[in-house]
């Protein structure tokens, strides 16, 4: 039986959580097109991390260890894993739209003979075929995609698929592959803001703009992303002006974002802020200018001056985490 | 130094996107068109390089001669020519593209070959890494930092919550993020200069595409806002809301 095939994403030795929503895809394609769930993992001392992906119903695991492999290469990995899919000829393969995943995988569909879709967000059968759905210009228009290679190669936008356990009985199986001497290697790895969540990553996002009217006032902006374990993010405006980095820009020219919540505190929603939030399951807005376009898309808006609000809110919230 | 920088037209970020009613395009009409943002810092990054270590930029774009108004504001920011590559439009499947310009650019020595870290229309965010693995050539994605000497170089990319450094040797393939310098306004002398420098055409055949996209649709639309209240009285409602009907907190 052929397969649907996820490449596990281990960095800094860690399997990514992101993985488990890759492989909650994974099994969900394969259902429909009653297929099997394997993974491919690359890198040193994989035996650790077997336990983890049959909780999620994979079935078959593929270790690839190698020396070369220590450190991520973007074209040594990509040849190995390029190798796994002529070895193992899947009819699917998926990895997690990352920055390790959008880096690598278009190098091995290259590799392969076969186009990716990237940054997929949702995917059902049709005849037999995968039809992804893809955002575009940041999520302003989304378009349905047909893949005419084969493998159907993608990468599934975090925080797009809820995972989902099925533990499974899973096969361990150990492939030999060769890897070519890496030509970019990571040197070393450092974690920013003393290793804050990123925004792609966070179930909730305290968003600030230019309604804070300086760097001076974020910490009101952290208070409250401290006691929500939220993430913090900005608009352009504050980035262009320097207040906050760049990595924290959401939008069309920063990131773009689903967390379940996100709160959006003197952030007018200007269209290009709009298209990277508005898949956000929830959305709070606070803003003192009620014709702002943001309430236009907030669930709940608060009407009023972010300086008094944020503070209220802040307090609340720890009354209510105490209780 | 030899470098190439490719570069897209796109909608500006402002731009409204309309579907066509068959649902299979984008409607072009009223659209302002701009360098895409991403390959601004491309193109400065290159000039920067240049006015370094000597050499010329040289920018490559596919597309109908319509595009030729955009990339000559690239040439306005000071790049020393162009190459269009000519084609009806940008195909839908990053491949096709990808293997074009990799045609173009293994008819000259680049020692650095730059790019947006993605188009803002298409988001495909694969053009570097084709075109890298086409020419077996290392590259870093998603770049903020970039530093070359003695034909080596290193480089800063961003990822979830921190960076990663990779080294490399030249000839290197480089994505450009936001935040890696801060592109140049064009002078009136640069935008006089631009409309006497060259841009070849070139044609290349094209492959067929394997990405095929079927419909475009809207995102489901967002309920219409609400407003629970005004200043900090409103807290207390919000948070009951958060708390007892999204159940989010």
């Amino acid at each position: 039986m052929s397969m649907v095939l996820v490449v596990s994403e281990i960095r800094n030795g860690e399997l990514k959580k992101i993985n488990h929503e890759v492989y909650t895809a994974a099994r969900q394609l394969a259902d429909q097109l009653n297929l099997s769930v394997a993974t491919v993992l690359l890198g040193t001392n994989l035996e650790s991390f077997t336990d983890v992906p049959s909780r999620f119903g994979v079935e078959t695991l593929y270790l690839v260890e190698d020396p070369k492999l220590e450190k991520y290469s973007p074209d040594a990995y990509a040849a190995g894993i390029a190798e796994v899919i002529q070895q193992t000829s899947p009819a699917v393969v998926l990895m997690g739209a990352s920055a390790t995943g959008k880096d690598l995988m278009p190098r091995v569909a290259q590799k392969v003979g076969a186009t990716l879709a990237q940054d997929v967000i949702q995917f059902r059968v049709e005849n037999g075929d995968v039809l992804f759905t893809r955002p575009m210009f940041a999520g302003k228009v989304w378009a349905d995609v047909k893949l005419t290679s084969r493998p159907q190669m993608a990468t599934i936008r975090p925080k797009a698929i809820r995972p989902e356990e099925k533990p499974v009985e899973a096969s361990v199986e150990k492939l030999s592959v060769s890897i070519p001497d890496p030509l970019a290697v990571v040197e070393e790895i450092s974690t920013s803001g003393g290793g804050k969540l990123d925004v792609t990553e966070a179930d909730i996002i305290v968003a600030g703009g230019r309604g804070m009217k300086g760097p001076e006032n974020w910490h009101l902006i952290e208070e409250l992303a401290d006691v929500l374990g939220a993430a913090i993010g900005a608009s352009r405006a504050v980035v262009d002006a320097g207040w906050r980095p760049h990595g924290e820009q959401v939008g069309q020219t920063g990131k773009t974002v689903s967390p379940t919540l996100y709160i959006a505190c003197g952030i007018s929603g200007a269209i290009q802020h709009l298209a990277g939030m508005l898949s956000s399951k929830y959305i709070v807005a606070i803003n003192k200018d009620p014709d702002a376009p943001i309430f236009k898309v907030a669930d709940y808006g608060i009407v009023g001056d972010v300086f008094e609000v944020l503070p209220r809110l802040t307090e609340e919230i720890k009354k209510l985490k105490s209780e | 130094m030899n470098v190439a920088v490719c570069m897209k037209q796109t909608p500006d970020t402002e731009a409204q996107i309309k579907i066509s009613d068959d649902g299979t395009s984008i409607v072009q009409e009223g659209i302002k068109w701009i360098i895409n943002p991403y390959d601004e810092f491309a193109i400065e990054e290159g000039l920067r390089l240049t006015e370094k270590h000597g050499g010329e930029v040289t920018l490559i774009s596919l597309g109908p001669p319509s595009i030729e108004k955009t990339i000559r504001e690239g040439l306005a920011m000071g790049a020393h020519k162009a190459i269009r590559i000519d084609a009806p439009a940008v195909p839908d499947d990053p491949m096709v593209t990808a293997k074009a310009l990799a045609e173009v650019l293994k008819e000259e020595s680049y020692d650095v070959i730059l790019f947006g870290k993605q188009a803002i229309d298409d988001d495909h965010t694969q053009m570097a890494s084709i075109v890298a693995s086409i020419l077996n050539l290392p590259a870093v994605t998603v770049v903020v930092e970039l530093s070359i000497e003695n034909g080596k170089g290193t480089a800063v990319r961003e990822i979830e919550g921190g960076h990663e450094k990779v080294s490399f040797n030249l000839p290197v393939i480089i994505s450009a993020q936001r935040g890696l310098n801060e592109p140049r306004y064009r002078s009136l002398k640069g935008i006089m200069a631009a409309k006497k420098k060259p841009i070849e055409v070139k044609s290349i055949a094209l492959d067929e595409a394997q990405l095929v996209i079927e419909t475009f649709s809207y995102p489901p639309p967002k309920k219409p806002g609400r407003i629970v209240g005004e200043g900090p009285d409103a807290v207390p409602e919000l948070v009951k809301l958060l708390r007892e009907e999204a159940k989010v907190i």
